[in-house]
């Protein structure tokens, strides 16, 4: 199907703009390549199950204001005490953004500013990991992206605030896309937190397609956070590739709630000794939801470290999809690598397809894949209705339980009772298991 | 308080009980005891309203009201409450959620407001220090990786704090060292009251040492085949339950 015409005419434009050479560069082969390859439909394997043809058919505009009024922005942001960046339909607002007071170590920019004031990094980490051929997504990103975040966690440092990402996706006239570019550099032993929020306004039907790529040097430690809670109308695509060095550990929760249609790629290279990722990932969708999870940790060197623990809840003619492929590199000895996949059908029109992948060219390496879907415990909620819950409370409880695995990794109380909520509230008519949520500590 | 009359129930067309007729009054203390295979697991399945048994004829009446007409959550707010023989393990639910939840729901059902969230953590602080519990375990999943003595135990904290009228305890001694049986029979002892009863199935007369019964029943094929005392229960355990079988009922 052929591009909108006013996409082409912006991949043109971004082609020929006036930007340093490097950038220049960049720019004309992402838009020659997404321009040859167009949004992906399900011919493609990638993206058999997902089909993004439809995005063909809408003529996104670009915003370029980033309004947003104080009762928005407090009744979307998440109350953290963080280093905070925020933007509305990918422009950067300073009016709601706090980077005043950055702890030692940590520098943390809008891309647009970083452009002029740090180009040299800037240079160095954009495209450097996810390239143009990660996906038509990132070819489209590298061609129009040009606002996103630049983070750098300074050599021995570790910082305890975390540094909190807000993308706001506004309801407007017409729809708008935006392309985050987001490059974290973890110097050697530094230690940081990065929270990608993507939120919306009720009907907001945008397209956001971020692109992350994360530097891990030597013995440095990351947790990522991606809280997806966009409208149930949104467009949301996130590639996510992390290159971690020797003894480094990345933690990655991936949590979507939100979106019309929703893909995450995510990719974690293990290149060197004692390299260790976490994925944890929770997948929500109700009504007429489609989240895709595609995942790859490439283990390219021996002794390093995987375990993937993702669980998806689908109700309504919801539809999920969980794609994980763990690769073994020749010679990439003692190497462990753990997956698991479980779901939950909440009713019988939602669908999930799973697919773990193992590939596997080393001799001495220890492995596990599981997938499960099923249905809630039939004995668990008798056990529950036998103290007096009623049916739907019951089955509410056993679904938060379900995804409690996952949630009780969060390590930020904001955090982990905003994802608590927002689970809570998804649940089925029915149950407001909020009063229980709270006020529970002895 | 609890009318069973003539009840017959089946379980999978087989008939297993053959017309019980049993009244328990408040403040009672009842044992229910008999050979495996006569019956006593189907009777606490009944009452418990658990899917797969059928009551096929007579009746059970609870506080006025047809059992068989009650939903398995109704039967639990209006009072009636199981301590299970083999309770469930629930992944992820928290002790502290499943004790909130229900403990609301009873009151709802009652027409009252949800306990204030102080009054509330007063209650099984108090409760779960009787039960001689650490307060960790509210923040554990129901009976997850519970030992045995524990996962008991927890059911008979859920009975005190959800108070009920009348409270059904299947074979509660199942699996219980000495100790967890001591802390669980001063959990059932002070449950005892003039206005609540107490139905116990057991196999073990053991059980009675610890909890003593007003009345004790003596369960074989589908019937009550003699009821009597305490005295009752130790003469069973000495003689065995062939006897029963030979006199007719009392």
């Amino acid at each position: 199907m052929s591009l909108p015409e006013t996409l082409t005419q912006r991949l043109h434009a971004a082609a020929g703009a006036e930007e340093p050479q490097w950038l220049a560069g960049k720019r004309r082969e992402g838009a020659a390549q997404f321009e040859a390859q167009g949004f992906p439909t399900r011919r493609e394997e990638a993206w058999k199950y997902t089909d993004m043809s439809r995005l063909s058919g809408i003529e996104f505009g670009q915003a370029t204001d980033s309004e947003l009024d104080q009762a928005l922005f407090e009744a979307l942001r998440l109350d953290i005490d963080a280093c905070r960046l925020v933007f509305v339909d990918g422009v950067f607002s300073s009016t709601w953004s706090d980077i005043d007071h950055l702890p030692e170590g940590l520098s943390v920019a809008p891309l647009s500013q970083a452009l002029t004031s740090d180009q040299g990094s800037v240079s160095e980490q954009f495209g450097h990991l996810t390239g143009i051929s990660f996906s038509p997504f990132a070819a489209l990103n590298t061609a129009l992206s040009n606002e996103g975040a630049v983070i750098s966690i300074g050599k021995g440092k570790a910082v305890e605030k975390p540094v909190y990402l807000l993308f706001i996706s506004r309801n407007r006239a017409e729809p708008v896309m935006s392309h985050p570019r987001i490059l974290v550099r973890c110097e050697p032993e530094s230690e940081a937190t990065v929270i990608e929020h993507y939120v919306g306004e009720q009907g907001a039907a945008n397209l956001t397609n971020a692109v992350t790529e994360i530097d891990m040097a030597p013995a440095s430690r990351l947790s990522h956070y991606k809280l997806q809670e966009a409208s149930q109308s949104e467009y949301h695509v996130a590639s996510i590739q992390v290159d971690q060095r020797r003894d480094t550990n990345f933690t990655s929760h991936n949590l979507n709630l939100g979106g019309a249609l929703v893909r995450n790629d995510l990719i974690s290279d293990l290149n060197d000794e004692n390299a260790t990722v976490d994925l944890l990932g929770l997948f929500f969708g109700q009504e007429r939801q489609h989240i895709d999870n595609h995942t790859k940790v490439n283990h390219n060197a021996p002794r390093t470290y995987s375990n993937e623990n993702y669980k998806g809840i689908l109700d309504g003619r919801a539809r999920g999809v969980f794609n994980g492929r763990v690769y073994i590199k020749r010679d990439a000895q003692q190497v462990l690598g753990y997956q698991n996949n479980a779901n939950l059908l909440l009713s019988d029109r939602a669908e999930i397809d799973t697919k773990p992948e193992l590939e596997i060219y080393a001799d001495d390496v220890q492995c596990s894949h599981g997938t499960t879907t099923g249905q809630l415990d039939e004995n668990a909620i008798f056990a529950l209705r036998a103290r007096g819950i009623d049916e739907q409370m019951a089955r509410g409880l056993l679904t938060l339980a379900f995804a409690n695995e996952v949630m009780e990794r969060i390590r930020h109380g904001v955090l982990t009772d905003r994802v608590e909520r927002a689970v809570a509230g998804k649940l089925p008519d029915r149950f407001n298991l909020e009063s229980l949520v709270e006020d529970t500590s002895l | 308080m609890l009318e069973i009359k003539d009840l017959h129930a089946t379980v999978e067309g087989n008939e297993i009980l053959k017309g019980i007729t049993l009244t328990i009054n408040p403040g009672e203390v009842h044992a229910i005891m008999g050979p495996n295979g006569a019956g006593k697991s189907t009777l606490s399945a009944v009452l418990a309203g658990r899917d797969g048994y059928e009551v096929t004829q007579g009746t059970i009446t609870f506080d006025g009201k047809d059992l068989a007409e009650m939903a398995v959550e109704e039967r639990a707010q209006a009072g009636l409450l199981m301590g299970f023989q083999y309770p469930v393990e629930i992944p992820g639910v928290k002790n502290i959620y499943l004790l909130k939840s229900a403990l609301n729901a009873q009151r709802a059902a009652r027409g009252m407001e949800d306990m204030p969230a102080p009054e509330f953590m007063k209650l099984i602080k108090e409760k779960i220090a009787f039960m001689k519990m650490d307060s960790s375990f509210l923040h554990r999943a129901v009976n997850e990786g519970f030992s045995g003595g524990e996962k008991k135990r927890n059911e008979i904290l859920q009975m005190l704090v959800l108070q009920p009228k009348l409270a059904l305890l299947d074979e509660i001694d199942s699996g219980l060292d000495i100790d967890a049986m001591k802390v669980v029979a001063e959990g059932v002892n002070s449950l005892r009251s003039e206005d609540r009863a107490i139905l116990m199935v057991t196999h073990y007369q053991r059980l009675l040492d610890h909890i003593t019964p007003d009345q004790v029943h003596v369960l074989i094929d589908g019937r009550i085949a003699k009821s009597g005392d305490q005295h009752l229960a130790q003469e069973l355990e000495a003689r065995g339950y062939e006897w029963v079988v030979e006199e007719p009922a009392a």
